[in-house]
């Protein structure tokens, strides 16, 4: 589903990914993790298109994202992202938020959009803010709408990038849930996170990184019981110590 | 001080037409400019922050030429120079044949040179719209104009409220330098009042006050476009 292969990306001199290849099946849920500045972030904006990158290609269910004139507003369309900072439309209501893309891209009727985003709203138990604004909402809240707003485009996979970084103890575990959920009804997805109980629990893969290189992509359980390298080591032991 | 008072000069009919068509003059002249500022404005303050080299650069050039040269001076330029630059026939058609130049070359200056105190603004007001909401909006697919339309644009619009109003009140203030080419707004027609009377004080005075209730009204005006568009509970003001 999501192939990236032997992708470097410069920021000026500055290299932040080097020969970074890994692939991303359907179905398939892959946790990566690394030390701050080691370019998770970095790595799931390319996949998207949101970062250009200098070398190598990525694809994405067969098309070429980093193919020269690649339709990335289509391409975008499938792919959910969520971000840190849930990043929902501040002048928007909650139901606004999950209709302007699918009204505007995939140019659904008001009707149809609201009934897709009502739905959703359920799903992740929101229902009853429908008429809200993000800034009345708690954090927990308002990363929920956000993943709501990403399902609500039918993507065929979704990108998190450290979606429970920036929220309270007590409301990580509301989000997460809902991941849980995604993940376990199958959907593609590979996540930015620092949560390990989640990435046990419903990871398939997990990629370390550390000075913008891929250094492990392993199994879950192989990369928990024994971590081949000494950095991954390293994280894990101050990660599951705190 | 020996100085007569007799504040029944404004009411007599010659003077309080005076004082009247004055009025008309600095509205139109101000809401015209206003206008114009605000349409060039927008564009060129979002010409600014788009990622074409050229068009930010063009852009830039604008508010850096108008917004640095004295709005007197770009005044007598429009009325002045630029008929003597532009081809001939034009030229001639300017001076001779335009209707109201006075008003029309105000209009001009004005609105250009806002345009230019705007574009800031609105420049100023997109840039402070927190970079992750357009990323928001190109990850789900908007394309760059979209995302101008229903994310950048909306959301600075309410940040710079405030500022505008106080441009807008400028307007108003500005206006009065039309008289330097002839126009006969309210600061030039109190000055006439005041040479045909010898009561300089209570033109001046009626001025004033005339002004004063301008800028009131306007303020208002801004204050009921504000609580309008805001967001509830954005950035802690909440009503
Ligand atoms: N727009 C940019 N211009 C220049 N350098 C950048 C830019 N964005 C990121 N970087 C640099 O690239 C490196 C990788 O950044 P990235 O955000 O991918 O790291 P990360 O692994 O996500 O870190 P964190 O855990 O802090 O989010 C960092 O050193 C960062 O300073
Ligand atoms: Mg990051």
């Amino acid at each position: 589903m999501i192939d990236i292969h032997n992708i470097s990306k410069w920021y000026g001199e500055f290299r932040v990914l080097t020969d970074c290849t890994t692939k991303v099946s359907k179905g398939e849920v892959v946790v990566v993790c690394g030390p701050s500045g080691s370019g998770k972030s970095t790595l799931i904006k390319c996949v998207n298109g949101l970062e250009p990158i200098q070398q190598g290609q990525i694809h994405v269910d067969g098309a070429e994202v980093t193919a020269k004139g690649a339709d990335l507003t289509a391409l975008r369309s499938r792919i959910g992202m969520v971000f840190q900072h849930f990043e929902l439309y501040p002048h928007m209501s909650v139901l606004e938020n999950l209709c302007l893309a699918q009204e505007k891209v995939l140019k659904r009727s008001r009707t149809e959009a609201e009934e897709r985003a009502r739905a959703l709203l359920a799903r992740v138990g929101m229902s009853e803010h429908s008429t809200k604004y993000p800034s009345q909402l708690s954090g927990g809240q308002q990363q929920r709408i956000a993943i709501a707003r990403s399902l609500a485009m039918d993507p065929i996979a979704m990108l998190f990038d450290e979606p429970t970084s920036a929220l309270d103890p007590e409301m990580i575990k509301e989000v997460l849930d809902v991941m849980v959920e995604l993940a376990q009804e199958g959907m593609t997805m590979m996540v930015v996170t620092h949560e390990m109980g989640f990435a046990r629990k419903v990871a398939d893969r997990v990629i370390f990184m550390d000075v913008g290189a891929i250094v492990e992509d392993r199994p879950t359980a192989d990369f928990f019981d024994n971590p081949e390298s000494e950095r991954a080591k390293d994280f894990l032991s101050k990660i599951l110590n705190h | 001080m020996d100085y007569n008072w007799n504040w029944s000069v404004l009411l007599e009919e010659q003077y309080l037409d005076w004082l009247i068509s004055g009025f008309g003059w600095t509205i139109a002249v101000a809401l015209s400019a206003w206008c114009i500022a605000i349409v060039i404005g927008a564009l060129v303050g979002v010409g600014r922050t788009v990622p074409n080299r050229l068009i930010s650069t063009l852009c830039t050039a604008y508010v850096e030429l108008f917004r640095n040269i004295p709005l007197l001076v770009q005044m007598f330029i429009w009325y002045f120079a630029v008929p003597e630059m532009v081809p001939e026939d034009m030229g001639r058609w300017m001076k001779r044949d335009m209707p109201n130049p006075e008003f029309v070359t105000a209009v001009v200056a004005l609105g250009l040179y806002t345009a230019s105190r705007i574009a800031e603004q609105v420049r100023a007001g997109i840039e402070t719209v927190p970079p992750g909401l357009s990323a928001a909006g190109k990850a789900h697919g908007l394309s760059l104009s979209q995302i101008y339309r229903y994310i950048l644009l909306p959301i600075s619009f309410r940040l710079i409220v405030p500022p505008l109003t106080s441009e807008f009140l400028t307007v108003f203030k500005n206006s009065s330098l039309a008289l330097t080419i002839g126009l006969l707004e309210l600061t030039a027609q109190s000055q006439q009042i005041a040479e045909y009377t010898f009561q300089g004080f209570e033109a001046f005075t009626a001025a004033t006050v005339i002004y004063v209730c301008i800028a009131l009204l306007a303020t208002v005006i801004m204050i009921l476009l504000e609580k309008y568009t805001r967001i509830p509970g954005y950035v802690g003001k909440e009503g």
